[in-house]
């Protein structure tokens, strides 16, 4: 892959709690993503994944090294600017999937573009644009309560992709799924990195996403440990898997 | 998309939304009648000062009210008064409480407003039976409908005795309420002299009535500095004068006033505590949000919103019962008001209660680590 990283990080060490129950969670970490990728941050628990996650994405603030976002560093930027820089070129997937319950599936998708100043019948259309492109057209008007695990991970990933963020970030995004919903999700994440061109780093520590990734970075104690790269040119068969699904549900 | 948020999150618990509306509404109501009677007591008060047609007041020294006047002005203060360049006429006003003695047996205070109609000074308003020509007529007397239960009469003709004088009601108003609770019996200047056993010419005050262009303020310093033992007032003046007597220095109008306030307190705080509770609960929500990169201003406009709507729902609801309760009260002695002005007071209050219980939520919700969003 040759294109520009849209995301550097070097040498970076994450320190939590204080005095002698302090922790160093991220040993030097060097890590960058490229647009077209989806890699897999794979560790067993409390490898220090989830928290390198969270300074990736501009949320937990590094003790020491440097973090770029499309050339801009980050280093002393507020609290406000590191969230302008989330909305700017960041989607997220969580875990828990963190959707609104108040919320239908559609005003889900609709409030990460309305955080972004986007609003109105452009906001709507796109939104239903986003839920139909990850097939659940048959659900908009649906509240999370009443949407699977699947679904709703599938909602969470249309609010994430909504305004074509350069980057996606993942957290255990199929821990909380089946398999089949898990393949799905995977198949969906591996088909936004390689069709719409984003970067998607998903944190797992599931191996049957293992398929999907074009690179495989494994950190143990807060220090990475192996990289593996896909070989050019081999495609993931659950992509098609999940195109078939979506021309069924419409 | 923040006010559906807001609207969702209001109404998503719906025994926490209805107590954030009792909570403003109770306020709302509180305020309502507590500043509904200061209005009433206050328009009561001035009601007589307000309808006399006069630029300036002379009153004894230290008169302290409309009622409390004494009857120490004499024709001399008159006659110096009518001298003064700018002064076009001097009317005479008598006001003295009086005992009034029902047909039935018992008694009851009234407040003798004694002026002759032909002066153009002051005249009974809101007549509903009889005429001003009418208590001209012997023994004739105008009281107000709502007392005439007080005053042991049943209306037009029924025949009384102020102090040792007979009286027949001739005239009757209607909303001429007296904050003394003392009714006021309206008759000719002259009448109420003789009713309450005065000798010679002595008024309570002047109404002083200037030539068109006159100065008032100078014509009153020329006044006061003719006139020894009297004050001379502009008519806001004595509107204030009595206003600060009767709500002030009895401690009414303190005490109309502080329930007020406690009302509007209640109310912040029950709206700051629901308000707070339901931030606490959707504190992942607002932690999403932040994570997906709003603006803190984003999450306080949502909080914002929750609490603009709560206010608008609390307001109608309390200003509905606020009328039903204005409304019962107009037969009774001490009506309710309700202005434009006050009810968008009111609106602006119950706003500013809800914007200001909003605080806390916002401050529990600047402090937030969208971090929390990993930890799930």
């Amino acid at each position: 892959m040759t294109s520009e990283p849209v995301l550097e990080a070097e040498g970076i060490i994450k320190d939590l709690g204080q005095g002698a129950a302090m922790v160093r969670a991220v040993k030097g970490v060097s890590l960058s993503l490229v647009p077209g990728e989806l890699t897999l941050l794979m560790g067993p628990s409390g490898s220090g994944k989830t928290t390198l996650l969270s300074i990736l994405g501009c949320i937990l603030t590094p003790t020491a090294g440097s973090l770029k976002i499309a050339g801009v560093a980050t280093d002393r930027l507020s609290a406000e600017a590191l969230a302008n820089l989330r909305r700017e070129h960041m989607g997220f997937v969580f875990q828990s999937y963190n959707l609104f319950p108040t919320l239908t599936a559609l005003e889900n998708v609709r409030i990460a573009l309305d955080v972004r100043g986007q609003k109105g019948f452009a906001a709507a259309n796109r939104s239903e644009e986003v839920l139909r492109d990850v097939g659940l057209g048959y659900r908009l008007k649906s509240y999370p309560g009443n949407l699977s695990g699947g679904e709703q991970q599938r909602v969470a990933v249309a609010r994430a992709i909504a305004s074509a963020p350069s980057i996606v970030l993942a957290d255990e995004p199929t821990a909380s799924l089946d398999a089949e919903n898990g393949h799905a999700v995977m198949a969906l994440l591996a088909r936004i990195a390689k069709e719409q061109g984003r970067s998607v780093l998903a944190v797992t520590h599931d191996p049957r996403t293992l398929s999907y990734a074009d690179r495989v970075v494994r950190i143990e104690d807060g220090r990475i440990v192996g990289e593996e790269r896909r070989p050019e040119g081999l495609d993931a068969p659950e992509i098609t898997d999940l195109t078939k699904r979506r021309k069924a549900h419409g | 998309m923040t006010l559906t948020l807001a609207f969702r999150n209001l109404f998503h618990d719906r025994v926490r939304l209805a107590v954030t509306l009792i909570g403003i509404l109770f306020s709302i109501v509180l305020v309502a009648v507590q500043l509904g009677l200061y209005l009433g007591s206050s328009y009561m008060i001035t009601a007589n000062i307000d309808h006399a047609k006069a630029d300036l007041w002379i009153t004894a020294f230290g008169a302290k009210s409309f009622e409390d006047g004494g009857l120490l002005l004499t024709p001399r203060e008159r006659h110096q008064a009518l001298a003064t360049p700018g002064v076009k006429a001097v009317i005479p006003l008598i006001v003295k409480f009086a005992e009034w003695r029902k047909p039935a047996g018992g008694s009851t205070r009234v407040v003798i407003v004694g002026t002759d109609a032909e002066d153009g000074g002051l005249e009974p308003w809101a007549l509903v039976e009889g005429a001003w020509e009418d208590i001209k007529a012997p023994e004739a007397v105008a009281v107000d409908k709502t007392y005439l239960k007080d005053l042991g009469i049943n209306g037009l003709g029924d025949t009384s005795q102020i102090a040792t004088g007979r009286v027949r009601v001739r005239a009757l108003t209607d909303g001429v309420r007296s904050f003394t609770q003392s009714p006021y019996a309206y008759t000719t200047l002259n009448r109420a002299r003789s009713l309450i056993g005065l000798d010679g010419e002595r008024t309570t005050f002047y109404l002083v009535q200037l030539e068109p262009g006159a100065d008032v303020k100078a014509v009153q310093q020329d006044l006061r500095g003719r006139l020894e033992g009297t004050e001379v007032l502009t008519q806001q003046e004595f509107r204030d004068r009595s206003l600060k007597q009767w709500l002030f220095k009895t401690g009414a109008g303190v005490a109309l006033i502080g329930g007020a306030l406690l009302g509007s307190l209640v109310g912040t705080v029950i709206v700051a505590q629901t308000l707070y509770s339901s931030t606490k609960d959707h504190l992942n929500e607002f932690a999403t949000l932040r994570a997906l990169g709003s603006s803190s201003w984003y999450i306080h406009q949502v909080i914002l919103m929750q609490a603009g709507l709560s206010a608008v729902m609390g307001y109608i609801l309390g200003m509905a019962i606020a009328l039903g309760i204005l409304v019962l009260s107009q037969g009774s002695a001490l009506p309710l008001v309700m202005t434009p002005g006050l009810a968008f007071w009111l609106f602006t209050l119950t706003v500013g209660m809800c914007a200001i219980s909003a605080l806390s939520a916002i401050f529990k919700v600047t402090k937030i680590d969208p971090a929390v969003v990993f930890n799930r």
